[in-house]
């Protein structure tokens, strides 16, 4: 019998599980894929959390619901990848041979990272929403809160989903707004980056909403420590910026596990070839979604269109055959903007988000670089499609290769 | 594409003024694009920017950082406000980018 492990059954880990159950024969092949935890979050959820729009039940599924039969299914902690002798290793000392690996085991915060970040205010005045506990704990003081300084603060880049902070400053105008104290909440939007976003054409869209909002952007600012005694953040040139609720986006890493087998780089991300997105290493090795280095956003959807990918290439090695299939990078975001509206980017490695019109067949158009309800819709819709037919492996009306179809130059 | 001159050297530059060709750069070169930024360049400063010139793909703060040759706060000190973007001018290699 030969042999696929998969670590990790979060959205990259599920997908391929699917995938290839389906196109493998159950005699020839038998696939393992290991996860630590057994609830999947869908993560894209906690963002609406704090200001309960969803609550717990909404965003929690069980991981063994989504794995099909015929895919062995452990729940584990990796403890170590040992590449050069094709085994992964569990806690515990159980032994995983493989001929080939997926390695889909995300990314994850680490306020450790950052002195002062999680001491005495952390989850009490200090929050981040990246986690379940996090998002929860800040629902319950948004729920009570009179007002006051609310910064938003991302410590380190990478970090997935880059627009969630950005909607996060939105839907918080919304919220303390409708709460009617908006005239009393003062949001400031600290980042390392030198302006709202990373790319040009979106960062002037996003900066002038934010402006339209009132919300205050404080850009390259790198974070060094909190003061939890004077509730400040500092950064490592002597900028101090007071507040009075800290919502941080906290220094993301890909897992420990990937350090403790010597694969990672300073950050714990897998060096991944771009197009092929295998191991720039080993040859049996494939690196699917946030764990790995590829230049592009870590988001869901780059996961989707990027399992199309791992997925040809995997079988065509499988038959020792060339690969074939290359990624350009695509990442579609859809970002909240308050007020029952939202806004999308599509953009691949080459292309920077452009405006137009996105034609997604069946349901669409939706507005590129514009802020309309028909995109907020988009973002609402897409729980469903995540829980019934991202994570199946299934077709999407949406190819995995971006298009310029719609959009303008 | 605008064009400057650096110690008695005509090249290529950017609309931000990164050097187009990065194998034209030289010590003179970047003593003077410091005095532009307003930095006077020392051994330190040279140390860095040998360092960066090595480590060209996927540079970071961190990273820098990380190098031994200086930690974030002395980056900083060095190369005060944007320390990437400016190092990297001063280098006479590509303006950084952060990939979303
Ligand atoms: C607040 C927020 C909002 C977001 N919004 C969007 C959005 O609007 N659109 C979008 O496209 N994306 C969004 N994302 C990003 C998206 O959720 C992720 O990019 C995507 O889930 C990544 O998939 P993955 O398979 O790479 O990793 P994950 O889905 O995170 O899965 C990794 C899995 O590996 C397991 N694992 C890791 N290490 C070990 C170990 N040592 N042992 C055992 N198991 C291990 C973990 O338990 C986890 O289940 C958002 C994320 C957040 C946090």
């Amino acid at each position: 019998m030969k042999k696929i492990v998969i670590l990790g059954a979060g959205t990259g880990g599920t997908i391929m599980a699917n995938k290839l159950r389906k196109a493998l024969d159950r005699e020839e092949w038998e696939i393992t894929i290991v996860d630590k935890h057994k609830t999947h979050y869908y993560q894209p959820g906690f963002l609406f959390i704090p200001f309960g729009i969803y609550k717990k039940q909404d965003v929690i599924k069980s991981k063994a619901d989504f794995i099909p039969s015929g895919v062995k299914l452990i729940f584990n902690e990796i403890d170590k990848i040992e590449p050069e002798n094709n085994k992964v290793i569990l806690e515990g000392g159980q032994i995983l041979n493989y001929d080939f690996l997926i390695i889909a085991t995300g990314t994850h915060v680490s306020p450790e990272d950052t002195p002062g970040l999680k001491e005495e205010l952390w989850h009490k005045e200090i929050f981040d929403f990246y986690t379940i506990e996090g998002a929860l704990a800040l629902r319950e003081f948004f729920e009570t809160w009179q007002g006051g300084r609310l910064v938003m603060n991302i410590a380190e880049l990478p970090f997935k989903c880059p627009v969630a902070p950005l909607e996060f400053v939105f839907l918080a105008d919304e919220y303390f707004t409708k709460a009617g104290i908006r005239n009393k909440v003062d949001i400031t939007y600290v980042t390392p980056l030198p302006g709202a976003f990373t790319k040009p054409k979106a960062t002037k869209m996003l900066g002038e909403l934010l402006k339209e909002k009132n919300i205050t952007v404080i850009p390259d600012f790198y974070l060094e420590s909190v003061d939890n005694k004077e509730k400040k953040i500092k950064s490592y040139d002597g900028k101090e910026i007071p507040f009075d609720v800290l919502t941080i986006v906290p220094v993301n890493k890909g897992d420990d596990a990937i350090e403790r087998s010597g694969m990672g780089d300073d950050l714990n991300y897998i060096p991944t070839d771009k197009q092929t997105l295998r191991s720039e290493k080993y040859e049996n090795i494939f690196v699917l979604g946030d764990a790995s280095n590829i230049p592009t956003s870590k988001a869901g959807s780059v996961v989707h269109f990027a399992s199309d990918v791992v997925f040809d290439n995997l079988m065509c090695s499988i038959k020792g055959r060339r690969m074939r299939a290359h990624f350009d990078g695509h990442a579609n975001c859809y970002i909240e903007t308050g007020f029952g509206k939202g806004s999308i980017i599509d953009f691949n490695y080459e292309t920077e988000p452009l405006a137009g019109n996105y034609p997604l067949p069946g349901i669409g158009p939706f507005g590129l670089l514009q802020n309309t309800k028909m995109n907020h819709y988009g973002k609402v819709i897409f729980r469903w499609i995540y829980w019934h037919i991202l994570l199946k492996g299934k077709e999407l009306p949406v190819e995995s290769e971006m298009s310029m179809a719609g959009k303008k130059k | 594409m605008a064009q400057k001159t650096y110690a008695g050297v005509t090249l290529e530059v950017t609309e931000d003024g990164y050097l187009v060709d990065s194998t034209k750069w030289n010590e003179e070169i970047a003593k003077e694009i410091a005095k532009e930024e307003g930095i006077e360049l020392t051994d330190k400063h040279f140390a860095v920017l040998k360092y960066i010139r090595e480590n060209q793909a996927g540079l970071t703060i961190r990273k820098v950082g990380k190098s031994g040759i200086v930690d974030i706060k002395g980056f900083y000190d060095l190369f005060p406000g944007g320390p990437l973007k400016l190092s990297s001018k001063i280098a006479g290699i590509n303006k950084p980018t952060s990939c979303v």
